[in-house]
């Protein structure tokens, strides 16, 4: 059953602000649960009282429901010195946290979109890039993306060609790796860790470490809120609203390799909450 | 030299209000960005100094400082459009029928507006009384909209767009960010696409862009 596999894996469900003014009630995998602070010693229980184990990374409390917990992925870069690191809060999306995911992922979309931010026409072509699914560390990758874009982060002046690298470690959570306007040899960090409310609805959390000396904090938040939430609209109007595994579904192009590397990833470990499979 | 200073968020219907205003009437403004969420910014000492109401948008210009957004909206027609299109204050019938619309334009961001932040940010609120309060003032406006219809005209004012109109735009535009989807509401569709068609018309996430009325691409 498609819950089995996502219950081992750790979720997001707080970050280091939410929890000052109070415990956050909210709702994981289905189960109704209390996240009580301050968050390096976070307590997470349900209704009937059992407690889960809690972590604090990525400044966030990391939750699983699972006997078997998988090992909580690493992001290293995000501890590198000089490294601003910026929660950004949750936005409720009426979607499959499946596609939450599956949409961080596609840059087609950026010009039409993200217009004059991410992208804009008639530059709209998705060169080449790498896709595979690394056996080592049973992640995917996506490398070598290269995209025009208007103003890439809050730190670039004018457009510019932005190489992106994706990374899929978990089944709710993808994390990329993109030019660094003021800082060339370094890439930003950008991830969104989805907290799967229900198979349909999940609590998105994107998360950055960025070098940027310039911009205020709430600049930097605005400016992500900005893109995810014109991404929000897009999400909700998807259809059908869980992620279809089997490829006879959707017809992808060219541009979509790394999505059908997702899918792919998804089936083979039997990660289906929030997906439509052929059994279903 | 810019015309006035914006305490901005980026998600916030009434500040988009403000943007919008000043984009249609080609004003250059300085931006200050508020973490109104997560931050909660908006309630700290040294933005409820400048304002003791704890809401955004602030717009400040020289000594002015205003908190209402529909206020803003008075002043912005005021001191930058000449032709007095966009508020014709003096107007006995007409001026008195915008200051109808900014009050009802209140009542949308209590209702629609909140509703979405039910919706999106997980506000504390009863999410489902005021998605009821979004749907009665939909269906209010959905009605007055018709007869305007009827009687040949497009604006909630007049014969022209007014600061009547962009008050009430944003949340109405917004409402499917809460679930309320605009099938049902043909003459709220039709005055949504007038105003997004409108020269000079920004967007904000949520509300998209008219492609189809992009130039194109062969000039």
């Amino acid at each position: 059953m498609s819950l089995d596999y996502a219950k081992n894996d750790w979720y997001a469900v707080a970050d280091i602000f939410c929890l000052k003014d109070g415990p956050r009630q909210t709702r994981l995998l289905g189960t109704d649960l209390t996240v009580t602070g301050p968050a390096d010693t976070a307590t997470v229980t349900d209704a009937e009282g059992n407690r889960y184990p809690a972590q604090l990374r990525f400044d966030h409390v990391w939750t699983t429901l699972g006997d078997a917990p998988r090992t909580l992925f690493e992001i290293p870069q995000g501890d590198e010195p000089g490294r601003r690191r910026v929660p950004c809060g949750v936005v409720r999306v009426r979607c499959s946290p499946l596609r939450a995911v599956e949409n961080f992922l596609d840059i087609a979309h950026f010009p039409f979109v993200h217009t004059d931010i991410l992208g804009s026409e008639p530059q709209t072509e998705v060169r080449p890039y790498n896709v595979e699914i690394r056996d080592e560390t049973d992640e995917v990758w996506a490398t070598q993306v290269k995209f025009f874009q208007p103003q890439a982060a809050r730190s670039a002046g004018d457009g510019i060609i932005t190489e992106y690298d994706y990374r899929v470690p978990a089944p709710t959570t993808a994390v990329l790796y993109k030019t660094c306007p003021p800082k060339p040899e370094a890439q930003d960090v950008i991830a969104i860790f989805v907290q799967p409310v229900s198979e349909t609805e999940c609590d998105v959390w994107p998360w950055m470490a960025l070098y940027d000396d310039e911009s205020t904090f709430s600049e930097m938040v605005q400016f992500q809120h900005e893109i995810f939430v014109q991404d929000r609209s897009i999400l909700e109007n998807q259809r059908p609203v869980k992620l279809p595994l089997d490829p006879r579904m959707e017809i992808p192009m060219r541009a979509d390799l790394t999505s059908v590397a997702y899918r792919r990833w998804l089936k083979k470990h039997g990660a289906f909450y929030g997906a439509l499979t052929e059994d279903a | 030299m810019t015309a006035f200073t914006l305490y901005n968020y980026v998600l916030s219907g009434n500040c988009y209000k403000i943007r919008l205003m000043a984009s249609l009437l080609g004003l250059d403004y300085e931006t200050i960005a508020v973490n109104f969420y997560p931050g909660f910014e908006h309630r700290s000492d040294a933005m409820l100094a400048l304002n003791p109401a704890g809401t955004l948008p602030v717009l400040t210009a020289g000594d002015t400082v205003l908190t209402d957004t529909q206020a803003m909206l008075g002043w912005l027609a005021l001191n930058h459009d000449p032709s007095r299109q966009w508020y014709p204050a003096a107007d006995p019938l007409l001026g008195p029928e915008v200051l109808q619309w900014l009050a009802f334009s209140g009542r949308l961001t209590n209702s629609a507006g909140l509703a979405r932040l039910h919706a999106m940010l997980n506000w504390p609120v009863d999410g489902e009384a005021a998605r009821r309060a979004a749907v009665r003032d939909l269906r209010e406006l959905e009605l007055i909209l018709t007869d305007r219809v009827f009687e040949g005209r497009t604006w909630l004012v007049g014969d022209r767009p007014t600061i009547a109109d962009i008050a009430c735009f944003p949340y109405v535009a917004l409402s499917p960010d809460a679930g309320l989807e605009h099938d049902g509401y043909p003459a709220i569709r039709n005055w949504l696409y007038a105003v997004r068609s409108l020269p000079g018309f920004t967007t904000m996430p949520g509300i998209h862009e008219l492609h189809e009325l992009r130039e194109p691409a062969d000039g």
